[in-house]
């Protein structure tokens, strides 16, 4: 229990620990996911409390399988993704809708409009309406948690799986959430029962199922129109707002007096409600983020309202672009923005994966990226990254490459991706390049840890996300059993080591595996490991920079004057000398193998 | 500020940020109000630019602030302030932690790191508050509690006693940092003028 983060009868929480408290309350009994941001923390949270099984499946899609199975046996049971998880996914839900379960069974989706770490942005609300099942969309933690009882009980009545959207402003927003009593269901006991007509989607069968999924349409349709979380706020019949999810907070906060009709279900819509409500309005807005969703709907029922000719399709909304848009009035800008250079994110000092790319920067090869921390490979001074796609893609992408390049592309294109990305959608990738007879390399960065989202651990970190001591994947074997025949592991610190497995794999005409294996420094263990920082012998520094272009946020250059470079004894044209913080430098030792004047030392303990 | 308000913390992933702000979101939520707090996690913390929103009143809807309407900025970063200035106004409170965090561009030599931050700040008319709160947290016996010390400068300029500060800063720090951090609250309340 997270009891120790209680204000008397009032819980501060986060719309992720809203939802995990919701799920607990609610009995949800098997949950699986994959970790992206914005949806990661659910699971992290849910797995406190010891009533439910939670675990990290090795993506969306498996885990989507686990809870369908889960809700076949009986219980409630809860997947949880990001929006572009739900696309790894797509294949099981669209079938899930129709087989129905029988314990509840709740997807959640996690939206991130603007990108704030996503590679694309799109609007999950799409989904529901093409996969043909219900969605609700809370507005803040307090709703999340509230619309995750009401998902269940949707979900049960009309034996369907039930989407329930979020995005990154409520999943990362904290408010304040009432915590209520556990309640006991009667469905909470697992058991098997043979259902073949529903649960076997053969031809035959599913043509039954889609004749059913015809008929619940009609039934959601009806249940929406009488819905509590569709309600109308009425008040000044000028402006009138229909609005869902956190829109609706930025239309309450910039049209106080207006009337809004809340819609805590978007799909299906409750058109009735929306016919009465938009014929007593002289205005009809509709707010929200990204696509026009509901908007095309109204307007296909022939009601016209303003939407997306006002609001922006790109990005998140909030207060002062709702009232602009809507009212026309400036914002309230006093002091207009100063340039101020940017302050992107950096892989840590002491990051294996630092190591590598430099090797790679200098390699002139095209490097097939993937998504997680190494994506940051991107990012100048090392630049060596040329393409990143979608979890996964990066050997698929390398693949297409040399079959279009043929003998030409020979040694000039590598793919790299993490242990996790290997396991999430890389290892398919893999085999497909042996089969298909490529000449490429993969390297797997190997930190035995999903770093980016938070350090979840995976099949290759040797623990569930329950805590307990699991088996940790043994890539080499793997990728030899896949038909890999060249497999090198070396340890991305050792430059020298590193630049010689990848020379050796790249020129081979083979498919061949390079594996950098070395912990990261986030972790704990690494964090509690004694730390011999290096630092830089000033007087031996001739300046020449070499040790700056590894990008590492612990060495800084200093830059000098001719005048200055004379007063500390360096000849006058040295433009800079570099230092390297103690307090940031986690002694992996890269920039000392760089450093031909042996300018960077430590005192060995 | 009264009974309702917009404190905006900024800086740099790894500063202590988010702990600075849920202090201040406790000692909110123990006077009654409702209280939302909005932060972006991901690739932010890895060195990056972080922000958390922090608004509270009697009815709060939006999780953002809007420009324009931050009551006090606390910016442990002298640039991040100045990234900030759009979503100030006239009677803004800054606090500004005088520490440089370099950005990339300038470890690596490619630019300099600009040196009229809080000139800027002050020219626009704005009350600036510098803390160095890297000194003061050193001071204290901790230097990791420079947030502690800009939560004591911020302190100074909220409608909340003191006690309720001390309350949760003693409720959320581990023991044995508990002296560090309350000396380093006291630090910054001086230096936000008390």
């Amino acid at each position: 229990m997270t009891q120790k983060k209680t204000v008397e009868d009032r819980l501060w929480f986060s719309g992720n620990e809203a939802i995990a408290l919701g799920a607990h309350e609610a009995g949800v009994k098997v949950a699986s996911g994959y970790p992206g941001t914005p949806s990661t923390e659910i699971l992290e949270n849910l797995t406190r409390y010891d009533d439910v099984y939670t675990e990290w499946a090795p993506n969306e899609k498996v885990a989507l399988e686990v809870v369908i199975g889960a809700s076949f046996a009986g219980v409630r049971a809860m997947a949880t993704m990001k929006h572009v998880g739900l696309n790894v996914a797509a294949d099981p839900l669209f079938t899930a809708s129709y087989t129905g379960g029988r314990g509840g069974l709740v997807v959640i989706v996690a939206d991130d409009p603007t990108m704030h770490s996503s590679q694309n942005e799109q609007d999950s609300r799409n989904y529901a309406f093409s996969a043909k099942l219900p969605m609700l969309e809370p507005s803040d933690p307090a709703e999340a948690k509230e619309f995750l009882h009401l998902a269940f009980a949707v979900s049960e009545q009309f034996d369907t799986p039930v989407l329930l959207r979020t995005c990154t402003r409520i999943a990362h927003v904290k408010g304040v959430v009432r915590p209520e009593p556990a309640r006991t269901l009667p469905a909470a006991e697992p058991g098997i029962e043979k259902m073949p007509a529903k649960f076997v989607m053969l031809p035959a069968n599913a043509r039954q199922r889609r004749v059913v999924i015809g008929e619940r349409q009609r039934q959601l349709a009806r249940f929406a129109e009488q819905f509590e979380e569709n309600r109308v706020e009425w008040g000044d019949k000028q402006k009138g707002f229909i609005t869902s999810g956190v829109s609706y907070l930025y239309v309450k906060e910039a049209f106080p007096e207006a009337s809004v009709l809340k819609l805590g279900m978007v799909q299906p819509l409750p058109e009735k409600m929306i016919r009465d409500f938009a014929r007593q309005v002289e205005t009809l807005y509709v707010v929200e983020e990204l696509d026009p969703f509901i908007e095309l709907q109204i307007k296909a029922m022939g009601i016209s309202c303003h939407g997306k000719d006002l609001i922006p399709a790109i990005g998140e909304l909030n207060v002062a672009l709702v009232r602009q848009a809507i009212s026309n009035e400036p914002g309230r800008v006093e002091f207009e923005p100063v340039p101020v250079m940017p302050r992107p994110p950096n892989m840590c000092a002491g990051c294996p994966h630092r190591g590598l790319f430099y090797c790679l920067s200098r390699m002139g090869v095209f490097v097939s990226g993937d998504i997680g921390c190494y994506t940051l490979g991107f990012l100048p001074p090392l630049s060596a990254m040329d393409s990143c796609v979608c979890m996964g893609a990066s050997i698929g992408v390398a693949h297409g490459m040399a079959k279009a390049l043929g003998a030409d592309g020979q040694g000039k294109v590598v793919a790299v991706i993490g242990d996790s990305t290997f396991i999430h959608s890389g290892i398919t990738g893999l085999i497909n390049m042996v089969y298909n007879k490529d000449f490429g390399t993969v390297v797997i960065l190997d930190n035995r840890i999903t770093a980016m989202t938070g350090h979840q651990p995976n099949p290759a970190s040797g623990a569930t996300l329950m805590g307990e001591p699991a088996n940790a994947i043994d890539f080499e074997q793997l990728c030899r059993a896949v038909g890999v025949k060249h497999v090198q592991t070396v340890n991305p610190h050792d430059l020298k080591a590193t630049r010689a497995a990848l020379k050796e794999e790249i020129e081979r005409p083979e498919v061949s595996v390079v594996i950098t294996r070395a912990p990261c420094v986030l972790i704990p263990a690494e964090k509690k490991r004694k730390k011999y920082p290096y630092g830089t012998i000033i007087a031996k520094c001739t300046g020449c920079g070499v040790c700056i272009r590894l990008g590492c946020p612990a060495i800084q250059w200093t830059p000098l004057t001719p005048a200055e470079a004379k007063e500390r004894g360096y000849k006058e044209k040295q433009k800079g000398f570099s230092q390297i913080s103690e307090e940031v430098c986690n002694g992996c030792g890269q920039c000392v193998a760089l450093c031909k004047f042996e300018a960077i030392a430590r005192e060995e303990n | 500020m009264d009974t309702s308000g917009n404190i905006l913390f900024c800086g740099v992933g790894g500063q202590g940020i988010l702990l600075a702000s849920e202090i201040t979101a406790h000692v909110l939520l123990a006077t009654g109000l409702d209280v939302k707090k909005s932060e972006v996690h991901g690739m932010a913390q890895r060195g990056g630019s972080v922000e958390a929103h922090l608004r509270f009143g009697k009815k709060v809807y939006s999780p953002l602030i809007e420009p324009g309407t931050v009551d006090i900025l606390v910016a442990f970063e002298q640039l991040e302030a100045v990234r900030y200035l759009p979503y100030l106004h006239k009677k803004s409170r800054v606090i500004v932690n005088t520490q440089k965090i370099l950005p990339p561009a300038v470890a690596t030599g490619k630019l300099a790191y600009p040196g009229d931050s809080l000139a800027q700040l002050e020219q626009r008319g704005l009350a600036v508050v510098p803390v160095d709160g890297f000194a003061l947290a050193k001071e204290a016996g901790e230097i990791r509690a420079a947030n502690v010390v800009l939560v004591g400068a911020m302190s100074v300029f909220m409608p909340v006693a003191e006690q309720e500060f001390v309350k949760v800063i003693e409720k959320r720090v581990p023991p044995r940092f508990r002296e560090a951090n309350m000396k380093a609250f006291q630090k910054g309340r001086r230096a936000g003028g008390k």
